[in-house]
C-alpha cells in the first residue's frame, strides 16, 4: 500500500516538474509579455497542481493533506486575479501586443446593446 | 442564513487548519467566528456576491469539468512551447459571456483565465477582451462551449 502510494506520488511529482520545466523554457521562447503569461499559467495551473497532488500522496490521510488541498484551492482562486491583474496593467502601461489577428472589433453576436468601436476595449474605463 | 453558512464553513476551516481539540482553542475558534461573520455583516458583504452559497453543490462537478479543461489545454501549450518552430498566432478577441449573476460572470473570466492559453484582459458588461495564444483558444471561445457550462453551473435562478 505503502509502494503503490509512493509511486503514484512520484509520478505526480516527476509530471508536475516537467509542466513547471516546460513552462520556465516558455518564459524564455516566447516572444512578448502575454505570450510568456500564457507560458507562465501552464506553471501555476497544472504544474504546481500536479507537485501538490503528489505530495498529498506522500502526506497521507492527514490534516496535512487537507492542508495542502487548501493551497491548491489558493492557486485556484489567486491565480487568475494575478494574472488578469497583470494583462490588464501591460495594456493600461500601453504594451502593444504582438498580434497574428486581432479580432477586437468584432461584432459580438447574441447581444442587443449597440458596439462600442472596440479599439480601447481591452483598457478599462475606471 | 447566509451568515449562518459562512460561519459553519469558517468554522470548519478553523478545525482544519488548526488540529488542536482543546476546550479553551475550540472556544476561541467560536469567538473569533462570531467576530468575523459579525464583521462581514457589517461589511454588507455576506450577500450572493461576496457568498455564493448557492453555487456551492454544483462546484465539484464544475471544478472537475474545469481541471480536465486545464489539462487539455496546459498540454496544449506546452506542445507549443515545446515545438522547435514555435507555432504561436496570439489572437485578441471578444465574447460574450451569457450569466446573469455577477459571481457566475467572475466564474466565467476567472476559468478563461485559468485555462493556460486564455487571459481576459477586460471586461466590460457583458463583454470580455481575451488574449490567447492560438488562434484555436478564440474559436474555441467564440463558438462559447465553456459560457454555455459556466451558465449550466450557476443554475436558472
Amino acid at each position: 500500500m505503502e509502494v503503490i502510494a509512493d509511486a503514484i506520488s512520484w509520478v505526480l511529482i516527476a509530471l508536475g516538474s516537467f509542466f513547471l520545466v516546460s513552462g520556465a523554457i516558455g518564459l524564455i521562447r516566447m516572444p512578448d509579455v502575454y505570450t510568456r503569461m500564457h507560458a507562465a499559467s501552464v506553471i501555476d495551473t497544472l504544474g504546481a497542481m500536479l507537485l501538490i497532488l503528489g505530495l498529498v500522496f506522500q502526506a497521507g490521510f492527514s490534516l496535512l493533506a487537507l492542508k495542502l488541498l487548501f493551497v491548491i484551492a489558493l492557486l485556484f482562486f489567486f491565480g487568475p486575479v494575478a494574472s488578469h491583474a497583470l494583462a490588464q496593467a501591460a495594456l493600461h502601461a500601453g504594451i502593444e501586443p504582438l498580434l497574428a489577428e486581432d479580432r477586437r472589433g468584432r461584432d459580438v453576436p447574441g447581444g442587443d446593446e449597440p458596439e462600442p468601436d472596440g479599439k480601447q476595449e481591452g483598457v478599462p474605463s475606471t | 442564513m447566509r451568515s449562518l453558512v459562512l460561519a459553519v464553513a469558517l468554522f470548519l476551516f478553523w478545525l482544519a487548519l488548526s488540529g488542536h481539540y482543546t476546550p479553551f482553542l475550540l472556544t476561541v475558534g467560536v469567538l473569533c467566528v462570531a467576530l468575523t461573520v459579525f464583521v462581514a455583516s457589517r461589511m454588507f458583504i455576506v450577500d450572493d456576491e461576496g457568498q455564493p452559497m448557492e453555487l456551492l453543490l454544483a462546484a465539484p462537478t464544475y471544478w472537475a469539468w474545469l481541471y480536465v479543461e486545464i489539462a487539455k489545454s496546459a498540454v496544449t501549450v506546452t506542445r507549443i512551447i515545446l515545438d522547435p518552430k514555435l507555432p504561436i498566432s496570439p489572437t485578441f478577441t471578444r465574447v460574450r459571456a451569457s450569466q446573469k449573476t455577477s459571481a457566475g460572470l467572475a466564474t466565467y473570466a476567472n476559468s478563461i483565465t485559468l485555462t493556460p492559453g486564455t487571459i481576459t484582459t477586460g471586461v466590460s458588461d457583458d463583454i470580455l477582451t481575451v488574449h490567447a495564444i492560438i488562434r484555436e483558444g478564440a474559436d474555441d471561445l467564440e463558438a462559447g462551449g465553456m459560457d454555455k457550462r459556466v451558465r449550466q453551473f450557476e443554475g436558472d435562478t
